[in-house]
């Protein structure tokens, strides 16, 4: 038997209308494999939050999920522009987001530091030109 | 037997089949918003804990065998008095009705010993909760409790949202509070002998008297449909010359009628209003993801379109019935029942709290749960991913899952026996060889 389940997503380049597909699928696996809501919470809040990114900056990209019995980890890969200055992207309200995509009330600068807050563990791996793999982890407390 | 008896009395449903009509087709499996609903046997079959009462099988079932489950008339003849408990729905039902008294009287008429108006006591669950939401910013947004599917989808589905649901009685129970007490200081009855019946837009509302969230039993004796009532009243009602003043409400209370009502009647600008259950699940998983702006105070969710007019009992097609309620509104107070006057509610606030039940868990803990999961990704792959139900189950995951749950077999997949039954043949023919 195994004690794991993994799952993969892909996630499409400025498709806003499908944007947190990813992360409603994994939160209803997770309630079906009995974690506590707030670890539903978290993994649902920074993975949407991950997502969004992805469909705003990266040219869309793969989200890799795995779920064990104490932690479930995400790893969001994108072949996007990479982020040039991860301590001024990690702060909150610092958006890059273009007018666009605010208008439509997305890039308030939220994204990497929510990440960085529901998230139990968080790597930032970029490259400029190249792309950029977020991790991140949550345990089951 | 135990834990059955206990699935029972915590999971009752509102719905049943009609074995005889059900032609095991797909089409409620299909429809149903939890996946409640498998065909087994060539039979419609309901898991209890996942039906959330929507009434949307009952909708779409094209061979009119999924049944809502309510009380006939007949019940008024249980008790020595009787009052009558209308939805504002009902008033939306009628052609040209501009006085809500002529529908009371001939409530009256038709066998009622009193009404009270369910829409006055609305006017008091908004006035409550105008207070509370403005006393727990902490909480905001604040999720409407009245629809009792609404509630009963987040006690499954959404177990971070329960600390937002509101915890006042919907407005029926209220009524029914308020009705009861006011019955029995008029005929000095004792409070057994009194029938307080709900004449209702959906069947939820029979659950909801039945297996109550919230509050330890309900108030209300009987459930009857606005259909029935219906009827019963067109005659009545032109036959009314003089109608009795018997309405206690104005515009707030009768808004709660439809969708959007029941917001409205906060007189705050701050809120949403959804209907219809796809559209509800819709807002209660972006809840969940955080996707709305802090300054949401108030969402209003009903799980028929259109609102309560939308309900499955009614007779009017709901958005006839939202355009009758507003004109009939027009002239209205904006309110004709206030707290502190007259009969009161006796128990307005929640005194249970609502406790996630994880029904649809795969095993009894997390490891076997996973494990499970595994297993049912596994299947996945194997199967077309036609989602065609021609197994009974919705889509070929929930099959998927009734495997691992030792509810289904691989076979059921008729893509599966197919391919298996053509291997079979195969190999008969080369053993003929």
């Amino acid at each position: 038997m195994s004690d794991t389940v993994k799952l993969t997503y892909q996630v499409s380049h400025e498709d806003f209308t499908r944007a947190g597909e990813a992360s409603s699928d994994v939160k209803r696996h997770l309630k079906k494999m009995g974690f506590s809501p707030e670890v539903v919470r978290k993994v649902a809040i920074a993975m949407y939050e991950g997502e969004i990114n992805m469909v705003i900056h990266a040219k869309g990209g793969t989200i890799d999920v795995e779920i064990s019995p104490d932690d479930i980890l995400m790893v969001l890969k994108d072949v996007g522009p990479g982020i040039p200055d991860i301590e001024k992207a990690m702060q909150a309200g610092y958006s890059t987001a273009p007018d666009n995509v605010r208008a439509l009330g997305f890039g308030a600068g939220m994204g990497l530091p929510n990440m960085k807050q529901y998230s139990d563990e968080m790597e930032i791996d970029t490259k400029l030109g190249v792309g950029t793999t977020v991790t991140m982890k949550v345990y089951q407390g | 037997m135990a834990e059955k008896a206990e699935i029972n009395s915590k999971f009752f449903t509102s719905v049943h089949l009609d074995q005889d009509l059900c032609k095991g087709c797909i089409n409620c499996i299909k429809r149903c918003p939890t996946q409640a609903i498998r065909v087994r046997n060539h039979k419609a079959v309901i898991t209890k804990e996942f039906c959330i009462d929507c009434g949307e099988c009952i909708r779409i079932c094209p061979h009119h065998a999924k049944l809502p489950t309510y009380d006939k008339l007949s019940v008024l003849q249980n008790y020595e008095y009787t009052v009558a408990l209308p939805a504002p729905s009902l008033y939306g039902q009628f052609n040209n009705l501009d006085d809500v008294n002529i529908v009371l009287t001939a409530l009256k008429n038709i066998g009622f010993d009193d009404v009270y108006e369910v829409s006055g006591a609305a006017e008091i669950a908004s006035e409550l909760s105008r207070t509370y939401i403005k006393e727990h910013p902490e909480k905001y947004p604040i999720i409407s409790s009245a629809c009792p599917s609404v509630v009963r989808l987040i006690r499954v589905r959404f177990p971070n949202l329960l600390e937002h649901l509101l915890p006042i009685n919907p407005p029926v129970e209220l009524a029914a509070q308020a009705a009861r007490q006011r019955a029995m200081e008029k005929t000095g009855l004792p409070a057994e002998k009194i029938g307080v019946i709900f004449l209702s837009p959906c069947p939820s509302k029979v659950t909801a008297m039945k297996s109550p969230l919230g509050m330890e039993k309900s108030s209300i004796d009987a459930v009857c449909a606005i259909k029935d009532v219906y009827v019963e009243l067109l005659p009545k009602m032109k036959e009314v010359e003089e109608p009795e003043e018997l309405a206690i409400s104005g515009k707030i209370g009768v808004g709660w009628g439809a969708s959007g009502g029941e917001a409205g009647g906060l007189i705050n600008d701050n809120y949403l209003a959804a209907d219809g259950i796809e559209n509800v699940i819709r807002v209660l998983e972006d809840l969940e993801d955080q996707k709305f702006s802090s300054n949401l105070e108030f969402i209003e969710l009903n799980a028929c379109s259109g609102g309560c007019v939308g309900g499955v009992l009614t007779v009017e097609n709901p958005y006839v019935a939202k355009v009758k309620l507003k004109h009939l509104r027009k002239y209205m107070a904006v309110a004709g029942t206030h707290l502190g006057e007259a009969v009161m509610p006796s128990e307005p606030m929640w005194t249970q709290d609502v406790e996630y039940e994880p029904v649809f868990r795969l095993g009894n803990d997390r490891r076997e749960s996973i494990a499970k999961m595994a297993r049912v990704e596994e299947l996945c792959e194997k199967f077309p991913g036609l989602d065609c139900g021609s197994c009974g189950a919705p889509t070929c995951k929930a099959l998927a899952e009734d495997i691992v749950r030792g509810e289904a077999r691989e076979h059921d997949c008729i893509h599966i026996l197919k391919e298996y039954i053509h291997r079979l043949s195969g190999e008969m023919s080369r053993l003929d060889d």
